[in-house]
């Protein structure tokens, strides 16, 4: 279990079983010794590691190395891959999200996801984020603006799109598209949000925006994104992980992370010299 | 000054591939534009109000009384009822083996390779299978159930002529749907599962949206192949010659391209007839046209929406 979470925090200790009973230092999610098969081969090779409530956390690592199917086990997107099969335990809050009586619906309201590729419908900017809202119930169209406005807000796009919210998403920019995409997750209020190289598609400028509203979105939510951009991790996230070959290799504070790694592959790919 | 970027070379085999390129398409427009032509040039004069707007109740073999509205109001009637039939299985089907099926599952195989056959099937085949299926099997157990003695759907209809061209033209629909739905961006189906939507909602409301335009392709492709068969309806709904414009659905009703096929083999006087002929088929072609125009301004109007203001 040393591994569930960064082993040498200084401001947090890990936990205990007392802490897990009082919940305060419960790592909201937890993955235990998680395993995943693309029929016979094996993409994740039983990590181990808790991600606390509201802090930024990063994967990095090689093209391939497991870090965005790992991701993707935490809302399982990769039910939708025929012949995947997982091991092990992945708990949210607690509770298990493996199994088959899990309710993946209710699973995805609460652990939104942003894509590496900015995916918005071929509707409106407001039908975007309206559409989630609806699937989840809402129905009046007044409250429903207030949280498309308030979406938007918080995605630091509604200044740029207040006056065309019927036009269509696919006129925006790249950059805006994606804060479209984020005001689309954030829209429905998930607890994690989950985001698979938001930025790798954008220019600087639009990276430095998207950047910019991690840090404030991690005062709301849980984040946990998958960078090749070792940089972006410096700069945003809190812990982070490095995963090679489907294996964790070290995760700890970022800080150390980059200046201090413990393993000499974590070394030798913060500083260039694989990847 | 010598100048180093001057062209020397002359590349034959690009100047003769783009000349074929270019003679390929002359020749299919020039073929188009002789057909359209020649069917002007012949039919064109028997082209009036009383032709387009006349019933039967005149000498429907003499070009100066023959009117073919029942004939065009029949063909209308049988290619929209198709596409009421063949749109919805179709799609259903498309997104059963795009959306649901497993790619490489034994079964998806089959019915991949059944919808294939089913294209290559020779459309007199369709007609008989209407004869056996919908009137015998259907009709006659509708008649069975109700206990008519003179038979009221086991006989040729409307109603199963369109049902036969559905069939028919199934595959053509299933295809151009499945193509639509592949080319969407599987982004968009995970954008939308990742918010929380079952896969069904995914479906009813960013997928089969989205593949519109194409579903209205296979729409336009199965119209323009139904309007203008004769094998599928001759036994299961066209009659030779009829009184009344079809008022039920299990009326016979008249057709133009039956009309064509009545006029080039069993006119009394085939010399004499001819100009309702070439007529008929004018009028055939203009019919089959406008209702493709019809889905093809329609999709163009999604694709517009689509692309721009919602």
């Amino acid at each position: 279990m040393a591994e569930i979470l960064p082993s040498r925090l200084t401001v947090e200790s890990p936990p205990s079983a007392g802490d897990r009973e009082s919940g305060t230092t419960v790592p909201l999610i937890e993955t235990e010794k998680l395993s995943l098969f693309y029929g016979r081969a094996q993409a994740l090779k039983e990590i181990s590691l808790g991600i606390r409530e509201r802090v930024v956390t990063a994967f990095i690592g090689p093209s391939g190395c497991g870090k965005s199917t790992f991701l993707r086990c935490f809302n399982r997107m990769n039910d939708l891959i025929d012949n995947v099969r997982v091991s092990g335990h992945c708990r949210i809050g607690g509770e298990d999200i493996l199994g088959s009586d899990v309710d993946v619906i209710e699973l995805r309201k609460r652990v939104g996801m942003v894509f590496q590729r900015s995916n918005p419908f071929p509707k409106s900017i407001f039908e975007n984020i309206a559409y989630g809202l609806r699937l989840h119930g809402a129905r009046d169209r007044k409250a429903m603006a207030e949280t498309v406005e308030r979406s938007l807000r918080g995605a630091a796009l509604w200044d740029e799109v207040k006056d065309r919210l019927d036009e269509s998403a696919l006129g925006l920019s790249g950059g805006q598209q994606q804060r479209l995409c984020i005001a689309r997750a954030i829209a429905i209020r998930p607890e994690i949000l989950l985001m698979d190289e938001p930025a790798s598609a954008l220019d600087p400028i639009a990276t430095m925006k998207i950047e910019e509203l991690i840090l404030d979105l991690k005062k709301e939510f849980t984040i946990v994104i998958v960078t090749h951009n070792m940089q972006q991790a410096t700069r945003i996230s809190d812990y982070t992980a490095f995963f090679y070959l489907g294996e964790l290799i070290e995760y700890d504070s970022t800080h150390r992370i980059f200046t201090n790694p413990q393993k000499k592959q974590t070394e030798d790919y913060v500083t260039g010299r694989f990847g | 000054m010598t100048r180093r970027f001057a062209k020397t070379r002359f590349d034959a085999t690009a100047a003769i591939f783009t000349g074929a390129t270019a003679a390929s398409t002359l020749l299919i427009l020039g073929i188009l534009a002789t057909i359209l032509l020649y069917l002007f040039w012949r039919g064109g004069s028997q082209i009036s109000w009383q032709f387009v707007t006349g019933g039967t109740e005149t000498d429907m073999f003499d070009p100066s009384k023959a009117g073919i509205l029942p004939m065009i109001i029949g063909t209308a009637a049988r290619v929209l009822l198709m596409t009421l039939f063949v749109i919805p299985i179709g799609v259903t089907t498309a997104v059963y083996l795009t959306e649901y099926a497993r790619t490489t599952a034994p079964l998806t195989r089959f019915i991949r390779g059944a919808v294939n056959n089913l294209a290559g099937v020779p459309s007199i085949v369709f007609g008989l299978f209407g004869v056996g299926f919908f009137i015998s099997f259907l009709g006659g157990s509708i008649d069975g159930l109700t206990g008519t003695s003179e038979p009221r759907w086991g006989k040729p209809a409307l109603l199963w002529a369109s049902m036969t061209l559905a069939v028919m033209t199934l595959p053509v629909v299933i295809v151009a749907t499945e193509e639509a739905l592949k080319a969407i961006a599987p982004g968009l189906r995970e954008a939308s599962l990742a918010l929380g939507a079952t896969k069904l909602e995914t479906i009813w409301k960013i997928v089969v949206p989205n593949a519109l335009p194409g579903i209205l392709t296979g729409a336009i492709l199965a119209i323009s192949r139904a309007a203008g068969e004769v094998a599928p309806i001759l036994f299961t709904g066209a009659a030779y010659f009829l009184k009344d414009t079809p008022k039920a659905l299990n009326d016979q009703f008249m057709d133009l391209a039956y009309h064509v096929y009545v006029l080039s083999t069993q006119s009394p006087n085939v010399d004499l007839t001819r100009p309702i002929l070439f007529g008929t088929v004018v009028v055939l072609l203009a019919l089959t046209f406008s209702l493709n125009l019809v889905a093809v301004l329609v999709r163009a109007k999604i694709r517009r929406q689509m692309r721009a203001a919602h």
